[in-house]
């Protein structure tokens, strides 16, 4: 009997485990499934719970409910992957696994300790982060009793995963102050280490354009090198200072720190990969899906699910000795809430960025591209649902992973 | 414009076209376009962001600069005063970074 190992149960560890169960003979083949998790959390719902648009019990399931039936779920944390040896140590009992071919799907999370004085006194105080269940959850409880001031929004380094949420948590923002009537005495300013809204020209112009439309305050440029917790006021390298009432804080996101201590990260503790094969770089029965990897696509759920295309084949073919498909393109294809029940959405790859004009789709589309719209919402209410029945089940989306140049005016 | 600038192609931003072509004595013009005249400290930045993109292929990250060298983010604003990634890469002759996405 082969053993498969997937490290990491969330969105990218639990789609592939369901594919692969499809694809793999059992009788050769069993699946392994670890994570120090036993709730499954749909991110994407974080941006929402902070404004009551979403309550926090409708973001969690619990993981076993996805595992498929001939799969194994571990849950326990990971101690060390040796990758020349094909062996993984388990923190739980000090289980160790013998792997034939191993899926890195550990994710990536943030890490408030690395900016100077985000993680101290004014942590989950008035300095909140929405990218954890435990931070959107505590920061929805601040923003109900909260009467007004000065909102700060920051990011403090790139990559970050969906890289588009700190910008539809400031649209939203400003929707919810309106909608309480409060939003006359709310400021708003958005602080990005980025020379504008987003990092691709088109899109950020227009990005750019909707947060000045909305009167949301831009400060471009902006890298945080510490927060003085007790006055309320970052602090940027190049000497500027902002002082918050709130401080919405998107830290540093990093990779697991098992890939770091297994010396199979980079300077974040991404998995160096091949970023049209996803395979590793260095080890060549080591797969990567997701936020875990390198490859310089968004950290975005619908990403990891174009992966999953060119993952199973690839890891077909590497079991029957053929040559590797480099079929992944870096497709991303990612809703923006816009607030007032709008929506944006862009389509995008490693060559070509946002364009406007239209994503056809069956049945639902077509999409307006870089442009509001109220279907443009609907697609992204319609995403939770497609995430529970459809993604994480590896189940095939009705949309093709290979971006197109159908209906995108260059 | 210098002869020397001159001689070589740069992108519409202001990166070198092609990094195999760059010298110190190129860097050194680049640099003092963006006005900025280099020290010992400005090398240390330099050559290593050459070498990492000699065995890696691309411009290196801040992070990367600050964890492997002994210049801190601190001093890397100091020197490349607004933003230090672009500008170190383009004074080391190489291409934007694409850092993040
Ligand atoms: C606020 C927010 C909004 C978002 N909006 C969108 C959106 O609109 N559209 C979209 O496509 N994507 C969105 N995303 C991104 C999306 O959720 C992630 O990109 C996606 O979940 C990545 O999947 P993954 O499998 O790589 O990582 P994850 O789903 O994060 O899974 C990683 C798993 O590994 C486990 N793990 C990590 N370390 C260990 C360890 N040492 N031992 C055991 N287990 C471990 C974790 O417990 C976790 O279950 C959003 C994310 C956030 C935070």
């Amino acid at each position: 009997m082969k053993t498969f190992l997937v490290l990491g149960a969330g969105t990218g560890g639990t789609m592939m485990a369901n594919k692969l169960a499809k694809r793999l003979d059992p009788q050769e083949w069993k699946i392994i499934l670890v994570d120090k998790d036993e709730t499954h959390y749909y991110q994407p719902g974080f941006l929402f719970i902070p404004f009551g648009f979403y309550k926090p019990e409708d973001v969690v399931k619990t993981k076993k409910a996805f595992v498929p039936s001939n799969a194994e779920f571990i849950l326990s944390d990971i101690e060390l992957i040796e990758p020349d040896a094909n062996k993984v140590t388990l923190t739980s009992a000090k289980r160790v696994i013998q792997y034939d071919q191993l899926l890195v799907a550990t994710g990536t999370d943030i890490r408030p300790g690395e900016i100077e004085g985000l993680a101290g006194a004014g942590w989950h105080q008035n300095i909140f982060d929405f990218y954890t269940y435990a931070g959107s959850v505590a920061l929805s409880k601040f923003l109900s009793t909260f009467r007004g001031g000065r909102v700060v929004i920051n990011v403090a380094e790139m990559p970050i995963k969906c890289p588009v949420a700190p910008l539809e948590f400031s649209f939203l923002a400003d929707y919810y102050f309106q909608q309480r009537g409060i939003r006359n005495k709310v400021e708003l300013i958005y602080t990005t280490p980025l020379s504008g809204a987003f990092t691709k020209p088109k899109a950020s112009e227009m990005l750019g354009g909707l947060l000045e439309k909305k009167g949301i305050h831009i400060e471009p440029d902006f890298a945080i090198s510490d927060v003085d917790a007790g006055k309320n006021v970052i602090y940027s390298y190049d000497g500027r200072e902002i002082s918050y009432d709130l401080l919405v804080s998107i830290p540093t996101n990093m990779g697991a720190d098992v890939i770091g201590r297994s010396g199979m990260g980079d300077d974040l503790n991404f998995v160096p990969t091949n970023k049209y094969t996803l395979q590793s770089q260095k080890w060549p029965n080591v797969w990567v899906i997701g936020d875990a990897s390198n490859v310089p696509a968004s950290k975005a759920g619908a990403v990891a699910h174009f992966e999953s295309d060119t993952l199973i084949e690839n890891i077909e073919r590497s079991i029957h000795g053929q040559a590797l498909q480099e079929t992944f393109d870096g497709h991303v294809n990612c809703y923006i809430e816009t607030g007032f029940g709008k929506g944006l959405l862009i389509d995008f790859n490693y060559e070509t960025e946002p364009l406007p004009g239209t994503y056809p789709l069956p049945v639902v589309g077509p999409f307006s591209l870089l442009k509001e719209s109220t279907v443009n919402h609907w697609g992204k209410l319609a995403f939770k649902w497609i995430y529970w029945n459809i993604l994480v089940k590896g189940l095939p989306m009705p949309v093709p992973s290979r971006m197109s140049m159908v209906g995108k005016r260059a | 414009m210098s002869k020397l600038l001159d001689s070589v192609k740069f992108d519409a931003d202001g990166y070198l076209d092609d990094p195999n072509q760059w010298t110190e004595e190129l860097a050194k013009e680049i640099a003092a376009r963006e006005g900025i005249t280099l020290s010992d400290r400005h090398w240390v930045v330099i050559n290593y962001a050459r070498n990492e993109w000699k065995t890696k292929g691309e411009a290196p990250t801040l992070r990367n600069i600050t964890k492997n060298t002994d210049v801190d983010t601190k001093e890397l604003y100091g020197l490349f005063p607004g933003g230090p990634g672009k500008l170190a890469a383009k004074v080391a002759g190489l291409h934007k970074p694409t850092g993040c996405i």
